[in-house]
């Protein structure tokens, strides 16, 4: 079963297609390649909601569709949920 | 259905040569003041329709210019069969029934000073239900498909949208485009973090800058109004919710309603009628009532809606096909939902075949079939003001 997906094969997160439970084993599968990826879930991700699929410093930036949408905050692991408290806008 | 036949639709042909899928006679007022005479006249004659609204008085410059583009462009659209127009005096009333009357279709304008509201309505009245007599007996003809302009816009996005839906929608407009079908996309200020990618996607360079000067004007206005920054209204807190977290991340997601191929031919200012062929940029706010309230006015007939936490809009004339791939949305809200294509975050649905079934639901709805929006009454006609009136 499919619980997230990821874009394409440069994005460092994976999107929640199911809601995911802390310490779950979850599988997920890259949509331009259809390659499978299993990682486990550090805390709760609700469905649609990001999971980081590498660790993360503040600054760098979090690829999405293969591009940069925005600058990292706080520190995340790979596994955390990757939302407003740790990802922010590099426009207005 | 094949990508490379052109399926034929059952859709009335108007006097100018255009084509609609609905036959409303629609009763629109000039101003606020007018509302109420017209929805007497809609309560007096049934299966006509008023469209109320909030302004018309004393707005001036480019914000009236597009008050009476957006107002004429409402009657004018082929979806309408004819319009009774009400205003308060017979000037601008008259500027609106002379702007639609160059369609060739029925208007007749009335106003209330010199007569009162008792006496217009009854005039109005009259007209309307002479109207709709003629209208009801008009008949759909077969048409090709590529004649339904279609216009693009989601609300109330998540991530859902940018894996599923929004690319179903992008899907189905390559395949319009590729028919020869007319199309519009905008949303100006949801393409900030990838307006490099969209001004790529321009027919020609001259065409691209055409975009980023758009663009630019749009992020100078939203610079000189906002006062902290925006990251509480764009992305909005149904956004947030749903798992979106920047601008740019909903940018990106966006853009995948307009496929992979297409190229779009042209800008287009606010209810500003494409001349041509193929996908159109419209300079739109993200607002969806209002983004659609102008494509209704520059003439599209059917919209495509995808929504992810779950928008619920619709506009009086122009049907707003709804769908969604989010599986809570799809459940918890369905009665506003025309297609569910949440099978796709399964990995049980290809977005070839969900393209498909949306191309598939718009042939039904250019058919009769109404949309989840018109069978609730969600009739959501929003005027977009540029600035105070004087």
């Amino acid at each position: 079963m499919i619980q997230f997906l990821v874009h394409e094969k440069a994005d460092n997160v994976g999107v929640a297609t199911v809601d995911i439970k802390k310490g779950e084993k979850a599988g997920g599968l890259y949509m331009d390649s259809q390659k499978k990826h299993e990682i486990k879930a550090l805390q709760d991700i609700p469905l649609g909601h990001k999971i980081a699929l590498t660790d993360f410093r503040k600054e760098d930036a979090v690829i999405k569709y293969g591009h940069d949408i925005g600058r990292v905050v706080a520190s995340i692991k790979a596994g955390e949920h990757v939302h407003i408290h740790n990802l922010k806008t590099r426009r207005w | 259905m094949a990508s490379t036949k052109t399926p034929k639709v059952f859709a009335y042909r108007r006097e100018n040569g255009r084509v609609g899928i609905r036959n409303h006679v629609v009763i629109l007022p000039l101003d606020d003041l007018s509302n109420s005479a017209c929805e007497k006249v809609a309560h007096n004659v049934k299966g006509c329709k008023a469209i109320p609204h909030a302004y018309g008085r004393l707005q001036f410059g480019k914000d009236l210019e597009l008050f009476f583009r957006t107002m004429i462009g409402t009657g004018a659209n082929p979806n309408v069969a004819a319009v009774v127009v009400i205003g308060i005096e017979p000037e601008w009333t008259n500027l609106i029934v002379e702007g639609i009357a160059k369609t060739g279709k029925p208007v007749a304008g009335f106003s209330i000073e010199r007569f009162g509201e008792f006496k217009t309505v009854e005039m109005a009245s009259w007209k309307a239900k002479e109207f709709m007599h003629w209208a009801s007996e008009l008949r759909r003809e077969p048409v090709n498909l590529k004649e339904i302009w279609v216009s693009v816009k989601c609300g109330e996005s998540d991530t859902t949208s940018g894996l599923a839906s929004n690319p179903t929608v992008g899907n189905a407009i390559d395949k319009l485009v590729a028919m020869g079908a007319t199309c519009s996309f905008g949303e100006t200020s949801e393409i900030t973090g990838a307006e490099m990618v969209c001004k790529q996607r321009a027919a020609n360079a001259k065409i691209g800058e055409q975009f980023m000067a758009t663009f630019n004007a749009y992020q100078k206005m939203i610079d000189d109004n906002k006062t902290d920054d925006l990251s509480g209204s764009q992305p909005t807190k149904g956004n947030i919710r749903g798992g979106l977290t920047t601008i740019e991340e909903k940018a990106f997601g966006n853009l995948q309603k307009i496929g992979k191929k297409a190229k779009y031919v042209g800008v287009l200012d606010k209810a500003e009628a494409p001349t041509g062929k193929g996908l159109w940029f419209m300079d739109t706010s993200s607002a969806a009532a209002e983004a659609v309230t102008l494509w209704a006015a520059a003439g599209f007939v059917a919209h495509f809606f995808p929504t992810g936490q779950g928008n619920i809009i619709g506009n009086p004339i122009e049907p707003v096909i709804k769908l969604t791939a989010n599986p809570l949305t799809a459940k918890t809200m369905s009665e506003h939902v025309d297609y569910d294509c949440s099978a796709i975050l399964r990995g049980e649905m290809t977005l070839d075949q969900s393209g498909d079934n949306l191309l598939e639901m718009l042939v039904r709805t250019c058919n009769g079939r109404l949309t989840a929006q018109e069978v609730l009454g969600h009739e959501e006609f929003v005027l977009t003001k540029l600035y105070e009136s004087a």
